[in-house]
């Protein structure tokens, strides 16, 4: 018994030890080091830790741009990624100072949250697309894809590679006549919302039987868990055929197909694409998001915002002016940021928009 | 029965024998075999990524190099707490349930632990969400030690209750009559004779808990930097390795098997210890 | 004095057990709570619907149930009728070097992260599945409806060995301990009789250990109902029942860690919360029909550490 009790004590010295270890050494040899300079002065009525919650997606962005700012002022932001979900659920029970969600708050959700703590505000933060990745060894063209083509892969209509809808709009490639292994996201996302708001856009047939949803009843397909496990179920499977995160088809260089966009041209998913889809309606509100099968000729068809959420009304000025501050530069400069890490950064229209409702923070 | 085919039937039970433990041999075989196969491609994918940086840095963005200095320091905290916690309340259940002689009781216990331990990680930490992260109003280190507390309690207690009751009746009995009090018996005689068992027991918890995430996800929430005390988000090494794994970035992936890695070494040092401070009880 | 110390060291000891019951008690509120409007909405058509829609917001938990039931039946037989050959290697047949460090290399594989499992099954196991695995199958097996259908890597049959590989070390190292409290006399006894070390084995160790490794079943079991990561990385998280390994499938506790940390209609949570607690009663009542039948056997035979 005495081993057991000697045992005890040392793990919980040693426990209390680190965690005082831990906080001597916050910000000496952490990441973010304290600066000397003339923002210093900001300390005095600014606060320096955020906390904020939310979308996976939003998570490589806000985590490069906030280690920027945070280098440049004495300001933490600890963002971590337990979904959308997760991040509206936080900000609703004010456990966080920020979320962080693909699809904005809906009307019970926003009246939940008001009713609590006041009016919301919702800001577009960032653009996420999506890439129509495949695997056919054999085919050494880049392939072309129509919404009435991906709609009825998604349905289950089109089954074979070499069916004739996909080789009347590839003409002169060689498909082979395997099956089609169709692969989507088995956990909720915003990938897939965009997704599936663009077939319901350009399919009547798939929005009556299957809709828009961060989670959808697939009519068929194989789920995978995030967009490695989609990314692995493409590369391992000859004949397979899934949507990705741009971010993640770039960085992992992934073959991925054109689709023809509303003015009937056939755009590659890439940031100016992207822009331009996004910037031919800057006047998005949360209750009017969607960019998807955008007009114009240069825009890429499956393309959607990400948001933050924010409370008009912030308890303490300290919090507010550190909040709009970081999420101002976030509009601003911040979105250089997102090139460096695959991810599209918002058409200038978009950044007034989203200021404009930034500056209603009490 | 001629000795001709007694000599057969030997011959036969012998070769018996010999089949029989070729067979143990093989499915022993491939009992460890999965073991070097993950181990291995662990090692493999995860020693790039060693370095004197990867464990005293912070976490840093793609690009930059970073580390796991944080999450190390979190994992070891909320799993020495949670261990700290779940012992004398698993041991206790493992005591209670090996002892009573209420057999309705104990039945029903056992039934409600067996059932605790089918539990989904996800949902108890719903639970800790419910009970500690609600009511404080924040995230905290201290959330994900309950949720893994409540994950270890019921392994602990079965396997100690196991193990507990194979302790033979003589030597409670002799202990009683040189008039000891129950609980002297528990302390002095009962617990120490089981103790490898209950070791093993409390290890395989303290493994399981090391490697769990979704407890940890709505509890101790993670923390990009050094948490600002132990009732504050805290970073642990499973959280850092989901977040990085499934992330398009290759360093950020390197980081994660780095992180994996560092996981096992510390359970194989935590069982190694264990092991040693409970064979030289002997 | 000693005795009130006593009596308190009893309370004490009494008092943890009880936190269990309290712990359980609070787990069936939280989730009867929160499943409140599903149960509502569909009673228990919940548990025959095979549809799960979050759009429609219709939602049936059926496919979850298969697949839960699928695959840690999978597991238990594999992990049994590996990891209890291999405790009695390490008993009977390993030196006592051997049997400490193999042991302890067992017991590292309970530490390996779930997210790893995971990790390791989508990039090693799934592929193997796909190109030679599930082929080889179809061929020797093909005939049995368990093996049909094209084979894809993920499904029930990459869930199955992934959760076998989770929970042998539990098996193992429990099982292990069982077997080196079997008391000498017994080894001897056999011994003396003439008994080789296989009969030894069969008819006297293992019937006295008998209930104790059904334990250490049960709670590898109980780990193989709420494993969640590794299993949603393979399995294919498709809701759908179907009646070979091939094919993909899903289970109750990946569905509630795929889609509860994106859920925000109040319906759809509430499913969710719905799925945990049939998974709940799932695992109670499993247990309850496990004891039944342990308790038959116990009928039968006579000795071995009593339940």
């Amino acid at each position: 018994m005495l081993r057991k009790s000697v045992i005890f004590t040392a793990i919980t010295m040693a426990a209390l030890a680190i965690s005082l270890a831990g906080c001597g050494t916050a910000g000496s040899n952490g990441v973010v080091k304290s600066t000397q300079n003339a923002s210093g002065t900001a300390g005095a009525s600014g606060a320096n830790t955020l906390t904020g919650a939310g979308s996976t997606f939003d998570y490589p962005f806000f985590n490069k741009a906030f280690y920027v700012y945070g280098q440049a002022n004495n300001v933490r932001v600890n963002y971590q990624s337990i979904g959308s979900g997760g991040g509206i659920e936080q900000f609703i029970q004010d456990t966080v100072n920020f979320g962080a969600s693909d699809v904005p708050m809906n009307s019970s959700e926003v009246a939940k949250a008001q009713s609590a703590h006041g009016p919301v505000v919702q800001i577009p933060i960032t653009l996420g697309a999506e890439a129509i990745a495949y695997n056919l060894p054999t085919v050494k063209q880049q392939l072309k894809f129509t919404p009435d083509v991906l709609a009825g892969i998604y349905l289950g209509k089109i089954t074979k590679w070499n069916d004739p809808q996909i080789s009347a709009i590839n003409p002169g490639v060689n498909l082979p006549n395997i099956p089609i292994v169709v692969v989507h996201r088995s956990d909720g996302s915003g990938t897939t919302y965009i997704f599936t708001d663009y077939l319901s856009n350009v399919s009547p047939n798939w929005a009556q039987k299957v809709g828009k949803g961060k989670s959808v009843n697939w009519p068929v397909g194989i789920g995978g868990k995030g967009n490695e496990a989609v990314a692995e179920i493409i590369r391992n499977t000859v004949g397979a055929i899934g949507y990705v995160e741009l971010a993640y088809a770039l960085q992992t260089n992934m073959t991925y197909g054109l689709v023809k966009n509303k003015a009937g041209n056939y755009v590659a998913p890439s940031v100016k694409t992207v822009q331009a889809a996004a910037a031919t309606k800057p006047n998005i509100s949360p209750t009017d998001f969607s960019i998807v099968n955008a007009p114009g000729a240069d825009s890429y068809p499956i393309c959607g915002y990400s948001w933050v959420l924010l409370y008009q009304n912030q308890k303490d000025q300290a919090t507010k002016t550190a909040l709009v501050k970081l999420f101002t530069w976030m509009e601003g400069d911040g979105q250089k940021q997102a090139a460096s890490v695959d991810y599209v950064p918002l058409p200038s229209n978009v950044e007034q928009t989203a200021l404009t409702s930034l500056n209603s923070l009490k | 029965m001629t000795s001709m085919d007694m000599t057969k039937a030997v011959h036969w039970r012998k070769t018996k024998n010999r089949i029989f433990f070729g067979i143990i041999v093989i499915l022993t075989v491939v009992c460890v075999l999965p073991l070097f196969m993950i181990l291995g491609y662990v090692v493999y994918r995860a020693l790039p990524g060693f370095s004197m940086g990867f464990f005293t840095r912070l976490p840093a963005p793609t690009g930059i190099p970073g580390g796991m200095a944080n999450a190390i320091v979190g994992t070891l905290e909320i799993v020495a707490v949670a261990s700290i916690i779940s012992l004398p309340f698993g041991l206790g259940a493992g005591l209670f349930l090996s002892e009573t002689r209420a057999v309705k009781i104990q039945s029903f216990i056992r039934f409600l632990t067996d059932v605790l331990s089918g539990t989904p990680s996800i949902v108890i930490g719903l639970l800790a969400y419910a009970l500690i992260v609600a009511p404080m109003g924040n995230f905290s280190g201290f959330a994900g030690s309950i949720a893994l507390a409540i994950l270890m309690i019921p392994t602990i207690a079965r396997t100690s209750e196991q193990v507990l009751r194979l302790v033979p009746v003589s030597l409670r009995e002799a202990a009683l009559a040189l008039g000891a009090t129950r609980v002297q018996v528990w302390m002095r005689v009962v617990i120490p004779t089981a103790l490898s068992g209950i070791l093993t027991g409390f290890l395989l918890a303290v493994s399981r808990a090391l490697g769990e995430t979704a407890p940890l996800l709505f509890t101790a929430l993670g923390n990009q930097f050094w948490a600002k005390s132990f009732f504050a988000p805290m970073a642990a090494l499973p959280l850092q390795v989901f977040v990085y794994a499934i992330s398009p970035y290759k360093d950020w992936q390197q980081e994660a098997w780095a992180g994996a890695l560092t996981l096992v070494l510390i359970a194989l040092v935590l069982n190694v210890l264990a092991r040693l401070i409970g064979r030289t009880k002997r | 004095m000693k005795r009130i110390g006593d009596k308190i060291g009893q309370t004490v000891i009494w008092m943890t057990a009880a936190v269990i019951v309290l712990l359980m008690l609070l787990f069936l509120v939280m989730l009867t709570t929160e499943s409140g409007l599903s149960i509502q909405r569909f009673s228990w058509r919940f548990l025959v619907t095979s549809t799960w829609d979050p759009v429609h917001l219709i939602f049936g938990a059926l496919p979850f149930l298969y697949g839960t039931v699928v695959t840690s039946v999978f597991a238990i037989i594999f992990a049994g009728i590996v990891g209890i050959p291999s405790a009695v290697f390490l008993v009977y047949v390993a030196g006592n070097r051997l049997r400490t460090w193999l042991g302890a290399l067992i017991e590292l594989l309970a530490a390996i992260p779930s997210v790893v499992y995971g990790l390791w099954g989508l990039f090693v196991l799934v592929p193997w599945l796909q190109n030679t695995g599930e082929p080889f199958l179809a061929k020797t097996l093909g005939f049995l409806p368990l093996f049909r259908g094209m084979p894809v890597g993920v499904g029930y049959l990459a869930a199955g060995i992934i959760l076998s590989i989770m929970i042998l070390p539990t098996i193992t190292s429990l099982t292990r301990d069982i077997l080196l409290t079997v008391p000498n006399e017994l080894h001897e006894g056999a011994y003396a009789l003439g008994a080789t070390s296989y009969e030894m084995i069969r008819s006297v160790v293992l019937p006295y250990a008998r209930t104790g490794i059904i334990g250490a079943l049960m709670l590898a079991l109980g780990r193989a109902f709420g494993e969640t990561i590794a299993v949603t990385m393979v399995i294919g998280n498709r809701p759908e029942i179907s009646g070979s390994l091939f094919s993909p499938g899903y289970t109750m506790a990946s569905v509630i860690a795929n889609e509860f940390t994106e859920a925000t209609s109040q319906i759809y949570l509430s499913s969710l919360y719905e799925v945990g607690l049939v998974l709940l009663i799932f695992t109670v009542v499993f247990y309850a029909l496990a004891r039944l039948l342990v308790a038959r056997m116990m009928t039968y035979r006579k000795g071995g550490a009593s339940e």
